[in-house]
């Protein structure tokens, strides 16, 4: 138990404990973890945890393999893309995208073997943000452009953005994309133009501006409102619940029966950042 | 004095040099802004803070709004009078005062002042 200025009792450990544990550790020859886990047990534990499920929600979408096809991952994308004003730059090295299809190998890696059916294997995937419960991405972030709101959705902040790119060599599922350029420029080159024939075509929502990183920010615009994402109301249009989004904290909720009934598997489980995006396969 | 007649002459066309932008724009002062109201603006009468404080603090009621829209997620506003207003640039401002030329620029540009807003906000198409 440690004091903040005040005297009011704060969990955790503080500085000047830690660095007592630490340094008396290393006259023991211990370190690292194990040496506050003798000295102080359950403390590091507490401090190393996900933010908790507050009173609030925790967002997690669930994705039905069974129920995607092309058409339909073409469709979401395309939903979220016009929403979001989301250009099509052509070029696969510029290209910025919030939400996409993937192959099997790059979706699931480490998780596949020889005798797995061609339908995976040569499948697509839908993949976006999984707005992880322990985000690397915003523990590189030096501005706190990228931040993880209470109610688990890994925000951007453009207006904080330095375009460091930090956080796209942490984020370990491809989710971030960078703005080379000024996306406006597709109102300006003729071969975008044709690309892009009514950009921006939300005209509620703005543009990025060159150097910025963006993402799937799970739609907390709508969201704020009262809507649901994007991609899941454009998917639920063609097939009844292909995506489900619902409130993982609340144990009634849509995607906590879904996950209840049907198995589902999450990309890179390994990594331990904990997404909260499901695949029911 | 050496060559005094040399030096007073350079002298007198430096200084010539050096005032010549004050005699030339002597009596042509810029036009002070005058920020023009749309109909739909004039209508509504009152912004979201009165007239005062808008003109003088807009800037910062604007930073305001994007702090706590984006990283509070506090998405609206209720002004003295009691209304909810969205907070939006985009949405909400621009909504009213859609001759971004003719009202935002104006002073913006009296004062040589060059905000980013409009990187990323879209401004809207102005009739003309």
């Amino acid at each position: 138990m440690s004091y903040r200025a005040g005297g009011e009792e704060v969990m955790g450990l503080d500085r000047r404990n830690f660095l007592k544990i630490a340094g008396l550790s290393a006259l023991f020859g211990l370190g690292g973890k194990a040496a506050v886990d003798i000295f102080a047990p359950g403390e590091l534990e507490a401090s190393m945890e996900a933010v908790p499920l507050t009173e609030g929600k925790r967002w997690a979408m669930v994705i039905d393999i069974q129920k995607m096809d092309e058409e339909l991952m073409n469709k979401v994308t395309k939903a979220c893309h016009r929403e979001h004003n989301v250009p099509d730059l052509g070029n696969p090295k510029e290209e910025i995208k919030w939400i996409w299809k993937e192959d099997y190998e790059h979706s699931f890696p480490g998780q596949q073997h020889h005798y797995i059916g061609d339908d995976f294997k040569q499948g697509s995937f839908l993949l976006l943000c999984n707005h992880c419960s322990n985000p690397p991405c915003c523990r590189v972030c030096p501005t706190q452009a990228t931040w993880q709101r209470e109610d688990g959705i890994v925000m951007m902040d453009q207006h904080r953005c330095i375009g460091c790119r930090f956080c796209m060599a942490a984020c370990p599922f491809g989710a971030r994309s960078f703005n080379w350029g000024d996306p406006r420029r597709v109102l300006r080159k003729e071969d975008l133009k044709k690309l892009n024939p009514d950009y921006p075509t939300n005209r509620d929502y703005p543009t990025r501006s060159k150097g910025v990183v963006e993402k799937c920010t799970f739609c907390a615009e709508r969201l704020a409102k009262g809507q649901i994402p994007a991609c899941v109301e454009a998917a639920n249009k063609v097939k009844e619940n292909a995506l489900t989004f619902g409130d993982l904290a609340d144990p009634d909720s849509d995607v906590r029966a879904v996950l209840r009934k049907h198995y589902s598997i999450r990309r890179k489980p390994e990594l331990g950042t904990e997404p909260n995006v499901f695949y029911i396969v | 004095m050496y060559d005094g007649g040399k030096i007073i002459t350079g002298l007198i066309i430096g200084i010539g040099l050096f005032l010549f932008p004050f005699y030339y724009n002597a009596g042509k002062a810029a036009k002070a802004p005058d920020p023009e109201l749309t109909p739909k603006a004039k209508e509504a009468k009152v912004c979201v803070m009165e007239k005062a404080y808008m003109t003088a603090n807009h800037f910062s009621l604007l930073d305001e709004w994007r702090h706590t829209v984006v990283r509070d997620s506090n998405r609206y506003f209720t002004a003295e009078n009691g209304k909810v207003y969205y907070k939006s640039l985009q949405v909400t401002c621009l909504d009213c005062h859609s001759n971004k030329s003719k009202f935002c620029d104006q002073c913006h540009n009296y004062m040589d002042v060059n905000p980013y807003c409009w990187d990323c906000h879209i401004v809207p198409e102005e009739k003309k």
